[in-house]
């Protein structure tokens, strides 16, 4: 099974201009992949990274917006998967890094680790639905997914990928997020 | 009877769904993110949908709204979020980490299904509406009732103060707005 640093690692290859809201395991992770004024960390508010991606992707519909959202985030706010659908930003890629686990409140496993977000997705009418479990097709797709019409889904099936830090003040750092307004003013 | 079923033309006090809607305009607001609410729905909700003026998301909860309205604010597009009091209660923990501990600017306009307009919301029999206000006190989110028509006049100042000094509002809504 993948690791999610190294399905980011493949991500990261493809990523330049783009908008990423990343949030808790997902976000530290994607951090120690450098710092970039375009990330969005929504920590403080579980469940909301793929309605701030949403809203992002309505207010720059030029620009492209990544969602990378934990399982037990995606849970606490299914009904996104139909609203995101209905609303159908073109430039809305949305990944699920499922690993079966509330990882950053102790690991203790979501209701049904077996759960098939993608199934759901589909069926909230995502224009395109990926599931991965194998690295090597995954850093084959990645770029191809980008570049698709949204709203794009994929599911990363990956395990726990090593004991994590979160340095919560870094992530909720107000410098961020005025970097993140500045930099989508310029471009 | 039963304040939920005073309609508006029942009412005697009129509070036009028109001069809300001209004033939501005036302050800039594009998107408005809604879960339908029927205090709302017929003054408010229902001329947005076919305004082409307005940028409408339906969303399924309420406190998708706030994230929404988060990113829009991020590039500089400003948001109304349309709902009932009850979607605001629900939606606490969202407030609280997005729009006040992020300090980003979400408006919101917020029906008070079963408030009787003669009374003030906090002195209301109802529970749910009686707390409003003092939670938005404890929150420390402005907030203004828009009861009569010279309410109307605080829409635009309060929207535009929240997106100039980037913090929270609350628009409460407190009888039906008519279709006129």
């Amino acid at each position: 099974m993948m690791k999610r640093d190294q399905c980011f690692r493949a991500l990261a290859r493809h990523v330049n201009d783009e908008v990423v809201v990343a949030t808790y395991s997902s976000a530290v992770d994607w951090l120690e992949l450098g710092e970039r004024a375009l990330n969005y960390f929504s920590v403080g508010a579980m469940g909301l990274d793929s309605s701030h991606a949403l809203g992002l992707a309505l207010g720059r519909p030029e620009k492209r917006v990544i969602c990378l959202q934990g399982d037990g985030s995606l849970l606490m706010n299914l009904g996104s998967l139909v609203t995101i659908a209905a609303a159908a930003p073109k430039n809305l890629v949305h990944f699920v890094v499922q690993n079966g686990t509330y990882e950053a409140n102790g690991s203790h496993p979501i209701p049904n680790t077996g759960v098939e977000f993608a199934a759901m997705a589909r069926a909230a009418g995502y224009a395109h639905v990926h599931e991965f479990s194998e690295l090597a097709n995954f850093e084959q797709q990645a770029g191809h997914i980008l570049q698709q019409d949204g709203p794009v889904f994929a599911t990363l099936h990956v395990e726990r990928s090593k004991p994590l830090t979160y340095d919560y003040a870094n992530l909720y750092d107000a410098a961020r997020r005025a970097a993140l307004k500045a930099a989508l003013r310029e471009r | 009877m039963d304040a939920d079923l005073i309609a508006a033309e029942d009412d005697q006090v009129e509070l036009k769904g028109s001069t809300i809607i001209a004033a939501i305009k005036a302050s800039g607001v594009e998107f408005i993110l809604s879960v339908p609410d029927i205090v709302t729905s017929g003054g408010l909700l229902r001329p947005i949908a076919r305004d082409p003026a307005f940028k409408l998301v339906r969303v399924c909860k309420e406190d998708e709204c706030i994230g929404i309205a988060s990113g829009l604010s991020y590039c500089d597009r400003r948001a109304l979020t349309l709902i009932q009091y009850t979607g605001f209660l629900d939606s606490i923990n969202a407030i609280r980490g997005v729009a006040i501990e992020y300090r980003q600017p979400i408006c919101m306009m917020i029906g008070l299904l079963g408030h009787d307009p003669s009374t003030a919301p906090r002195n209301s029999p109802r529970y749910g509406v009686r707390i409003i206000e003092p939670i938005l006190d404890a929150m420390g989110i402005p907030h203004h009732l828009i009861n009569a028509e010279a309410d109307v006049a605080k829409i635009r100042p309060a929207i535009d103060d929240a997106y100039a000094t980037s913090h929270p509002l609350a628009l409460l809504i407190g009888r039906r707005p008519s279709g006129a």
